[in-house]
């Protein structure tokens, strides 16, 4: 790992999964929050692949690889979701999502 | 060919036969529904295919039983599609439940294999990803019986929404394999795909009445929280991976001994521990768990409640016990405050309630905040009555939802308590039913509930929480006022003419059975809990 430091991999890592996560307590578009919440798992693969760097062992890209994957059955089961919940609401808004509040 | 045998690595079937025979039961009864009308045809090629092997396996292996159960197992699937071909959703429950029997039977196979003198011995398997023992074993059980009596509890209720389809046995078969890998798992990488497996078929479950908005958005509120706690779950992993250079559980918790707590130790332990508060529900991060409880199908309320607590919390004791142990001064008394508020606000909380999914939802969140006091213990005796308690509201919470499912199928809609006035004169049994399943979560003695809250708080008291159990008995206390408001207003107040002209809820064979199960577990293990206890004594035992 020459020329760029181990330190600021992690730091770019934990501002993007910062970023994520206050996207996702922030926005109240369903879409984009969804994209935050890829956006926090992506964060994590870069971490992970830091450290697998850094200790010299596959575990974390192993790790990776099954991060990427789980990824994209997320996105089919939630775009399912939010498409059938647009069907029935006409809006993807996480706000009008609130008729269980009774 | 020698060659060759060293190559591949040994896989310890036999330790991963549970998950494997439910899985496999899964994709059958998946392949049944998507074959149609051919399903005799599918189902006689699959038949074709695994007695062949099983002979293959008999001839050149020297095996005789393993085979034999599955050329069984295949001629069974055959006979059933056959007898069953015009009725799909009869053989897929039917093959869904023998299959959780099934995997029963190996657990207890596995248990009897593994234990000795009493206590399971912990090993793991396949490269250290597995683990196999009492924990893992205790918890599959709990996963499996409330699969199965999940079944014939929600036959009526999904046939009556018009929300009977295909997809809903393989899911719940699939959810049920996740939450048994996440009891099962000694690695963080499993730890992360069982979640993510429980949670994918939980997801889809929850939304099943695809025209019903509730249902919708419960399942989209469980999504978006559910995949937003296993994100901060996973940079947990991460920085503990970082941290430590393993994912593996045991080994990363020698390398903490070593490492002792830095900022980074602290990090990755608050991320995981924000990541299972959120699966188990712990106050505050408890937000989506009324709302999905109230709006999902209540048959998969059930399972929900019971599998997903019991897995979530085997893992919880699993990855703090076992690999943060040394940093115990650090996260005990977290947990403690988020146990406290937990307690407090769950029974709080419940008590304004008015819809009684809404409620039990609420009280769920108590529930687990009992639970954790096992978790807090960090003994033996701890891990044991947390067992045993999440088995018993395992039953219970299956029990509840399922009389619950039959006394809204009458109605049509969702139950508020109002709806109960006057449950008594027209539909005795679910009445009796549901009283003794609130009576069991208030914690009345004599009932199950009462024996599970009593084996963790004196688990509590042997590791000096008392203040933890006093809070916990407050908080009883507060709970068992709702409780029992609902049993008053089912038997005493008086029931509204619009609902007295409604017909009386229908009970089939299957619900019968599912509710004689649940209510004899729970009478039986109030009144004689020694030889499950013991069991639950013996299951603590962990991999290290």
């Amino acid at each position: 790992m020459s020329g760029v430091p181990i330190g600021w991999y992690i730091a770019l890592s934990a501002v993007l999964f910062t970023t994520g996560l206050v996207g996702v307590l922030v926005r109240r578009s369903v879409v984009v929050m969804f994209m935050c919440i890829e956006l926090m798992l992506n964060s994590v693969n870069l971490a992970l692949i830091t450290f697998s760097r850094l200790h010299g062992n596959l575990d974390g890209q192993v790790l990776s690889f099954f991060v990427i994957v789980v990824a994209a059955a997320e996105v089919t089961v939630g775009l399912a979701l939010i498409v059938n919940m647009f069907r029935l609401m006409g809006s993807t808004d996480a706000d009008h999502a609130d008729r269980l509040r009774s | 060919m020698i060659l060759l045998a060293q190559a591949i690595p040994q896989i310890p079937w036999a330790a991963l036969s549970p998950e494997l025979a439910l899985f496999g039961v899964g994709i059958l009864v998946l392949l049944l529904e998507t074959a149609g009308d051919r399903r005799v045809a599918a189902s006689a090629a699959v038949a074709g295919l695994l007695s062949g092997g099983g002979l293959l396996a008999i001839v050149q292996l020297d095996q005789v039983i393993l085979p034999a159960l599955v050329i069984l197992a295949a001629l069974t699937q055959l006979a059933l599609t056959y007898v069953w071909q015009r009725r799909p959703r009869v053989l897929s429950a039917l093959l869904s439940a023998l299959g959780l029997l099934a995997t029963m039977g190996l657990v207890a196979w596995q248990w009897v294999v593994v234990s000795d003198g009493g206590l399971v011995q912990p090993q793991s398997v396949l490269a250290d990803m597995v683990a196999v023992d009492g924990v893992a074993l205790f918890t599959r059980v709990i996963v499996c019986s409330a699969a199965l009596i999940t079944i014939p509890l929600g036959w009526m209720y999904l046939e009556d929404r018009r929300v009977h389809r295909a997809e809903y046995y393989p899911l719940l078969l699939f959810s049920a394999v996740g939450m048994n890998l996440l009891a099962s798992s000694a690695d963080l990488i499993m730890v992360f795909i069982a979640v993510e497996v429980l949670s994918l078929g939980l997801y889809v479950m929850s939304g099943f009445a695809t025209r019903d908005l509730t249902s919708q958005e419960s399942a989209f509120k469980y999504f978006l929280l559910g995949a937003f706690s296993s994100a901060i779950l996973l940079y947990g992993i991460a920085l503990t991976y970082g941290v430590t250079g393993s994912t593996n559980i045991a080994e990363a918790g020698r390398a903490l001994t070593l490492a002792g707590g830095s900022a980074l130790t602290l990090a990755a332990m608050g991320l995981l521990l924000v990541g299972f508060a959120f699966k188990t529900a712990l106050v505050p991060f408890h937000m989506w768990t009324p709302d999905v409880y109230q709006g999902a199908p209540t048959p998969v309320t059930g399972f929900m409640a019971a599998g997903t607590k019991a897995a979530a919390f085997a893992a919880f004791i699993r990855v703090f016990v076992g690999a943060f142990a040394p940093l115990e001064w650090s996260w005990v008394p977290v947990i403690w405050t988020l146990a406290v508020i937990t307690m407090l606000g769950g029974a709080i909380l419940a008590v304004v309630q008015t819809d009684v999914k809404r409620m039990l939802g609420y009280s769920a969140i108590a529930h687990a905040g009992y639970a954790a006091i096992g978790l807090l213990s960090v003994n033996a005796a701890g891990v044991g009555g947390m067992l045993f308690y999440l088995l018993v509201y395992a039953m219970m919470s299956v029990g509840a939802f399922g009389v619950l499912s039959l006394i809204e199928r009458r109605q049509q809609r969702a139950v508020q308590i109002a709806d109960l006035r006057g449950l008594w004169r027209r539909n005795p049994v679910p009445t009796i039913m549901l009283g003794l399943f609130l009576f069991s979560l208030a914690g009345i003695p004599g009932t199950a509930g009462f024996m599970a809250k009593l084996a963790v708080f004196r688990a509590g008291l042997q590791a000096d929480q008392v203040a933890l159990v006093i809070v916990a008995v407050i908080s009883s206390v507060i709970a068992a006022f709702f409780y029992l408001r609902v049993t008053v207003a089912m038997i005493i107040e008086d029931e509204p003419d619009d609902l007295a002209r409604e017909a009386p809820a229908v009970l089939t064979i299957g619900a019968q059975a599912g509710l004689a199960l649940t209510a004899a577990a729970v009478v039986v293990l109030g009144v004689i809990p020694g030889a499950v206890v013991e069991l639950s004594a013996s299951a603590a035992s962990l991999v290290r």
